[in-house]
């Protein structure tokens, strides 16, 4: 029994997803088998049952998020978790989370595709994630850990700007980042003081006030594209305060590698490996997806001669790192389909546009 | 004209925008007045569908949330075991409930979530048109069936979910009425208050299902609907209580 974990511990990326989320306060989780996430389902069932707080094993994905959305509804924190697969299934209802501004928190622990695909680590979703996914003019804020560590921080992190914008907000980590097991250190908690937002708009029970509706129809000519408006203008707003990144010798670099999550462990050695060669490189790790960390990019690109993205995929977080970038060439090293560029091959890949 | 001075107090005194002859008015009616007589508006959270009924919450002075096509009782799940002591319900047509929502329906069923569904049939997509729903009566036109619903072209057969989903041990309460005469009207409003109150007693999954005339649709007079409903619909779907356990969950 895992009363409560306040020290230094050893579990999973999906784990440390879930342990983060009961720590921030979820008081509602649903979920649908798929792996790489199934350990997360599992952590949530036990936890959730140990907190006496409400646990569901859905009929399918739609039925999940949508729980969720109800949950939400009733102003309670609230997370679902899925892979590749199943995310595609929960963009109905992450549309209708959007358009109904509700705040809950995603977990896609992305696999290889398309299709059924397989279950090894891909980097496939990105588009998905960070164009919105479903239907209709929204965003979801997404954040990417590279650790077990920060799959823990992003999530706590996560419930907050839910809340706060009023939004979803994706944990987009990948099979790696989800089954390898580190130490996680949960003292994190203490250091940031989470923001208590009082939710009038939640329904339960018109009390002493006037009934509240949830809804995401507007049907009045006008009355949908003003609501648009509001949204764009919460996009806006949300570019401007969340856009979050981290680097490595980026400072003095003439060669600069961007990569995210798992990929990014692995261009971190890269540049090690590529420094040992008297070869000045840099890593740039874009942890918030959307929005992208375009101003953190374009200050420490720019004194970079050479740019390489590298993803596990055919190539699209590069398109958000050109669209930063105009102007400059920008190389692209991917694999799709469960390969993994090695450090080797990124070391390689420079050499040769040197 | 004098206005009825005895409106629930679960009812906006708004205008209507349902066609002359529909059945949701009535319905829409019968669910505030049995809310009120129960006492229980402050604490209830509707979930309306999508459908004619979209807009519900124009109606129902209380709680209420939109939820996607056919997800209405997923959504009350999640409402319901987040916050227990409130009566939750769904208000849910063929299409939603019978067609696109029907995992949602049979799981949230045979789970026993302490809730209460209103299954609005009137065998067709009104608001769309005119569509086959599941619930369609063989031979029945449609836009989709414009020679009229046959199984031997691969239509199928009229679903009966009330009789489907009193097989199952989560469910407390299936009764199927109709809002077709004033005797029925009334009955239906009983079952109502059952469902409502077998909720608050925590005895699991309660159903009921409403035959309700669609005038424009079906391009019948209000009064050649009711009439179709018991002189046709009934047949289809036999009125009645269909099981009453009141399990203990």
């Amino acid at each position: 029994m895992l009363k409560e974990i306040n020290k230094k511990i050893l579990m999973s990326g999906n784990e440390a997803i879930g342990e983060a989320a009961v720590k921030a306060g979820c008081g509602f989780y649903a979920g649908y088998p798929i792996t790489p996430q199934n350990e997360l389902i599992a952590y949530m069932a036990r936890r959730m049952k140990e907190k006496n707080l409400p646990f569901v094993q859905a009929e399918s994905e739609l039925a999940a998020i949508n729980m969720v959305f109800g949950a939400a509804v009733s102003g309670i924190r609230a997370m679902t978790s899925s892979s590749s697969p199943g995310i595609s299934l929960k963009q109905e209802g992450i549309s209708y989370l959007a358009g109904c501004q509700l705040p809950a928190v995603i977990v896609n622990v992305m696999r290889a595709g398309p299709g059924l695909g397989n279950i090894t680590s891909a980097q496939s979703d990105y588009f998905q994630a960070t164009r919105g996914g479903g239907h209709g003019d929204y965003f979801t804020i997404v954040l990417a850990p590279w650790s077990a560590q920060e799959a823990a921080e992003v999530t706590d992190k996560a419930f907050d700007l839910a809340d706060y914008y009023r939004n979803p907000v994706l944990v987009l980590a990948d099979a790696i980042v989800g089954q390898m097991m580190e130490p996680v250190d949960f003292s994190y908690k203490n250091k940031s003081q989470k923001n208590i937002i009082s939710k009038c708009w939640a329904l339960n029970g018109a009390k002493n006030r006037p009934s509240n509706i949830i809804r995401s129809l507007f049907l009045k000519e006008g009355v949908l594209e003003q609501f648009n408006e509001k949204l764009r203008l919460k996009r806006l707003k949300i570019n401007k305060n969340e856009q979050r990144f981290s680097t490595y010798k980026a400072k003095d670099a003439e060669y600069l590698i961007i990569a995210y999550g798992s990929q990014a462990r692995i261009a971190f050695e890269a540049v090690d490996l590529l420094r040992m060669q008297n070869i000045n490189a840099g890593l740039f790790r874009p942890i918030s997806l959307w929005p992208y960390p375009e101003r953190g990019l374009k200050s420490v690109a720019k004194k970079t001669k050479k740019i390489l993205v590298v993803e596990q995929s055919l190539g699209q977080m590069v398109e958000d790192a050109r669209l930063s970038l105009p102007g400059e060439t920008i190389h692209f090293l991917g694999k799709a389909g469960g390969g993994i560029p090695s450090a080797a091959e990124i070391v390689r890949f420079f050499k040769k546009i040197k | 004209m004098k206005k009825n001075s005895s409106v629930s107090a679960s009812l906006k005194d708004v205008e209507t925008h349902y066609c002359a002859g529909c059945g949701h008015g009535i319905i829409h009616r019968l669910v505030a007045q049995a809310i009120d007589d129960l006492g229980i508006r402050e604490q209830t959270v509707g979930i309306a569908p999508v459908g004619c009924a979209v807009i519900a919450y124009d109606y129902w002075n209380f709680d209420v949330s939109e939820a996607a096509h056919g997800r209405a009782l997923a959504v009350a799940t999640g409402i319901k075991r987040c916050q227990p002591k409130l009566t939750v319900f769904t208000y849910q047509g063929d299409g939603d409930l019978a067609s696109i929502g029907i995992a949602e329906t049979l799981h949230a069923a045979n789970r026993g979530e302490n809730l209460t569904c209103f299954f609005i049939n009137n065998a067709c997509y009104g608001m769309t048109g005119g569509q086959m729903a599941p619930t369609t009566i063989i031979g029945q036109k449609t836009t989709t069936t414009p020679w009229g619903r046959d199984p031997s072209a691969g239509d199928g057969w009229p679903l009966k979910v009330s009789e489907l989903l009193s097989n199952l041990k989560g469910v407390g309460f299936v009764a199927r009425g109709a809002v077709s005469s004033p005797q029925k009207v009334k009955q239906v409003s009983e079952y109502i208050k059952i469902a409502f109150t077998n909720q608050i007693k925590n005895k699991g999954f309660s159903l009921v299902e409403i035959l309700s005339p669609c005038p424009t649709i079906w391009r019948k007079t209000p009064v050649e609907s009711v009439k179709w409903i018991e002189m046709v619909m009934v047949q289809e779907f036999p009125l009645g209580i269909i099981k009453n356990n009141s399990i203990d969950l």
